[in-house]
């Protein structure tokens, strides 16, 4: 058994039961009183803002009001019309940047009504029931590929489905899911949900999922639109940024998606090596993930290194204090000049950065930070683009995920706009689908 | 710091907060626990004639009306009177009023309406050394299949006969409970003030049933499948006992007859507001049932706060304040102009006054594209919907407009001379003003 201090990259830094304790849910299920007691706070405006914030456009006041009438699984219904991964955003949606943030009550009270907890309660609820809650309708006889078995494409492939349209989902990794199977950290989606919460989806019907199947590799573009009505890509963005720092080679420097990837897939988290000494590079949400799962683990020290300011970090306020609380120090303003190490990484150099509004620009001075284990979240770029138009490194779309060829939509992170959030993936998805949808059946 | 010492009827109270006839009263050691506690005074709950008491049903008694946060709005019950014996209870009475000399304690009674039966009950409850009786016209359920309770108290005859049985045979105060189960209150306070009573209390219970059981198909309380209407109480029926009181108050027939007011006082702030409409103390039940006890101090404190702020001294200073201001409809004044008027500062954007005016209103509610709500003056009435669905306190007020101004909804001067609608144009029995 070693400790945080033991030196290197170490399994079991913690004693079983810690682990299993720091990767419980995050957020507490809110028990049938707790719902009671939160969904009463809603004012149910009118044209609620929090509807309005939501990308997905979920009837937030009324899923509340249902709730609060005792009929969760109408509320429910009401959030799956929308957002059939309402189960997952409900867990992993920023809510402090939108629902929430918009809430009137947030306005008056500094304390928004719960709608994240409350839409889990909902959800959860409807889910325990097994019972999906949609049919299909009457089978079109068009079949659509979609390529991504993430948000995007889940969400487009069940409304295609529920319209008749028959559907392939190809997806490159063993399990279907995407980044909420494979990204994410885990304690936002414990016991397996991510995997429920496909089988659950495909309840209603009409489609199959092939996985395994990479495009560009196994798979082609041009065969796909052959044999299909249409297509939908939702590849997401496979690859990820370098460096480009000496030292990057070295033993103990990763990729933070693979360190969460990895982590996500472990049966038993104790027996998953973490560094003493982690420091994260990026600002985003996958650092944050990589560094509060590296400290759950047991790290001792864990740092998110940032070139940028502190109001630049696209993760947000709520996620940069729950690094701060599970004891992640996040630094600012500093950007990689070096890995230092023999064999094995041993320091991290950074050097400070200024931005007087020409340009962030390094001031010359130099820190190390002491590192075993180096974890790059510096963002993550489209690896096929099909031969697809492109527009600021994803593929180029318009109107409801439209790309430059015909027959091919395209949406969720690999498509151009959009937050990179679960929620906005499953909002283009769907849009697509109804797209897609239109276009099919306008001859009729 | 204010008096909150009452008189009423001759009887002094520390406070002006009695516990009402009802189970927190049925017996010694309730009532001890309440004095304990703070109440001013208790009415004792309702005695019976001499013989086997009454039987209570072994199931729930109680049905509930639940707010926001489960918060308790309106409870109803089967209860009877007391199911206890009676001797019990006058040798309880005796003990407590020997140990609580200071304390007001009133004895509830309901026999049959017959003259013997008060006869002989009356002796006995004087006996107690309690400081008066209340007779109870009122209860709606159960006692009233019997021939009494509401029974009697829904025939102005019956009150006026019985009312003077008592005065005939006891010679403390006696205190007339009414039904609020009738169509005009003020003709049983008309009876009871004719049979000489001393003063009305009310309101008793409203006949209800607070909810069915959807699955039993039963209303509830629910016994054994089956349900009965019941005595509804508690923060909801506040306005139409406020209502009642002050039709007893401002009737030239009864006015000046004192009242003790009853009907979901919570709060303090109710006491004061029913002690306003003319009562010269309140009986509570609900809010004890609720919190226990202990609720006494919140409303002893709070009395007192407000009479400091507003420099009265004693409770008599208050008392019928607010009557002459409650009038008929056509005495309103209907030159008087107002118009909502929204604080952008307070606003936080709900948007329920626009929908509440849009779709259920006067469309007199402006929406922006960045949700800023204004009023549109051309089309307020000032109808005050508004007002009471904003979850922000003061944020929109009615703002009277001013003697002179134009009103945009009517394009007509805004006049300083009242009238009123018995001398409006549209009326067709006005009367020209000369």
């Amino acid at each position: 058994m070693s400790s945080p201090m033991t030196p290197g990259i170490a399994a079991a830094r913690l004693p079983s039961e810690t682990v299993e304790t720091n990767f419980a849910d995050l957020h507490e299920p809110l028990a049938p009183h707790e719902a009671a007691v939160a969904a009463d706070r809603c004012y149910f405006c009118h044209d609620a803002p929090c509807m309005t914030a939501c990308p997905t456009s979920i009837d937030i006041p009324l899923f509340i009001r249902q709730i609060s009438t005792g009929t969760p699984e109408a509320a429910a219904k009401t959030i799956f019309d929308q957002n059939i991964l309402g189960g997952m955003c409900a867990r992993v949606c920023p809510t402090e940047e939108l629902c929430e943030q918009a809430c009137v009550r947030e306005t008056a009270e500094g304390k928004p009504v719960e709608i994240g907890r409350l839409q889990r309660y909902a959800t959860d609820t409807l889910m325990a029931k097994q019972s999906h809650p949609y049919e299909r309708a009457a089978t079109t006889g068009k079949r659509v590929a979609v390529v991504g078995a993430g948000p995007a494409g889940l969400a487009c492939a069940h409304r295609l489905a529920m319209l008749g349209h028959d559907v392939v989902i190809y997806d490159a990794m063993p399990k279907a899911g995407g980044l909420n199977e494979y990204g994410i950290a885990a304690y936002k989606s414990t016991d397996a949900f991510a995997a429920r919460e496909v089988s659950w989806l495909l309840g209603v019907g009409g489609i199959n999922i092939e996985n395994g199947m990479r495009l560009g590799q196994n798979l082609s573009l041009d065969t796909l639109k052959d044999e299909n009505d249409a297509v939908f890509l939702a590849v997401g963005l496979g690859g990820v940024n370098a460096l480009r720092v000496s030292g990057e080679d070295l033993d103990g420097v990763s990729n933070a998606v693979d360190f969460i990837k990895e982590l996500r897939q472990s049966s038993d988290l104790s027996s998953l090596p973490v560094g003493r000494d982690v420091v994260v590079i990026g600002g985003g949400m996958t650092a944050v993930d990589a560094a509060v799962q590296s400290k759950l683990l047991g790290a001792q020290n864990v740092t998110i290194a940032y070139r940028r300011g502190q109001d630049g970090m696209s993760a947000s306020q709520y996620e940069q204090d729950l690094a701060s609380s599970k004891g992640v120090r996040l630094m600012f303003n500093l950007q990689p000049v070096a890995v230092h190490g023999d064999g094995a990484v041993r320091e991290m150099e950074f050097e400070y950065t200024t931005d007087d509004g020409t340009g962030l620009k390094g001031t010359g001075e130099k820190i190390r930070i002491a590192a075993d284990q180096v974890f790059k979240a510096i963002g993550q770029t489209l690896d096929t683009d099909g031969g697809l138009e492109i527009s600021g490194r994803k593929i180029a779309v318009s109107g409801a995920g439209r790309t430059s060829a015909q027959g091919i939509w395209a949406g969720g992170d690999c498509a151009s706009g959009g937050d990179d959030l679960t929620v906005t993936a499953v909002a283009e998805g769907r849009d697509a689908a109804m797209d897609i949808h239109a276009t099919l059946m306008g001859g009729n | 710091m204010a008096d909150l010492t009452t008189n009423f009827l001759g009887i002094t109270s520390p406070n002006p907060f009695w516990l009402a006839s009802a189970p927190p009263t049925d017996k010694e050691y309730n009532v001890r626990r309440a004095f304990e506690a703070g109440w001013g005074g208790v009415v004792w709950k309702t005695l019976g004639a001499e013989g086997p008491p009454v039987v209570n049903v072994n199931g729930p008694r109680y049905g509930a009306i639940y707010g926001a946060d489960r918060r308790l709005l309106g409870l109803n019950n089967i209860e009877l009177i007391t199911d206890r014996d009676l001797q019990t209870n006058l040798d309880e009475i005796t003990r407590v009023k020997a140990d609580y000399p200071d304390r007001a304690v009133i004895v509830s009674i309901m026999v049959p309406c017959e003259e013997d039966a008060w006869k002989a009950i009356l002796p006995k409850v004087a006996a107690t050394g309690a400081d008066g009786i209340e007779l109870n016209f009122g209860c709606p359920h159960g006692m009233a299949e019997r021939g009494m309770g509401s029974a009697v108290g829904q025939v102005p005859e019956y009150i006026q006969m019985v009312t003077e049985w008592c005065k005939k045979y006891y010679d403390k105060p006696v205190i007339v409970k009414l039904t609020p189960n009738i169509t005009d209150i003020r003709n049983p306070a008309q009876a009871a003030k004719a049979g000489g009573a001393d003063a009305v209390s009310l309101i008793n219970t409203i006949n209800s049933i607070t909810s069915v059981d959807l699955d039993a198909m039963a209303p509830q309380p629910t016994i054994d499948g089956k349900g009965t209407h019941g005595g509804y109480c508690g923060p909801a029926v506040k306005p139409i006992a406020m209502n009642m009181v002050a039709e007893i108050a401002r009737d030239p027939r009864t006015h000046g007859l004192p009242i003790s007011g009853i009907g979901g006082v919570t709060t303090w702030r109710d006491a004061a507001e029913f002690m306003a409409l003319g009562c010269g103390n309140v009986q509570v039940c609900t809010a004890a049932m609720t919190y226990g006890f202990k609720v006494v101090q919140e409303m002893i404190s709070g009395l007192s706060q407000w009479m400091d702020e507003k420099g009265y001294k004693s409770t008599s200073e208050f008392i019928g304040m607010a009557v002459p201001n409650v009038t008929d409809w056509q005495y309103l004044n209907l030159n008087y102009v107002a118009k909502a008027k929204i604080s952008q500062d307070d606003c936080i954007k709900c948007g329920r006054c626009y929908a509440a005016c849009e779709d259920t209103s006067h469309q007199a509610i402006a929406m922006s594209e960045d949700r800023t709500f204004t009023v549109k003056d051309e089309e307020c009435v000032a109808c005050n919907l508004c007002v009471d669905v904003c979850p922000i306190e003061n944020c929109i007020t009615m703002e009277p407009m001013s003697p002179g101004e134009v009103d945009p909804r009517t394009g007509k001067v805004v006049e300083d001379a009242y009238a009123n609608w018995t001398t409006h144009p549209n009326n067709p029995a006005s009367v020209a003003a000369e």
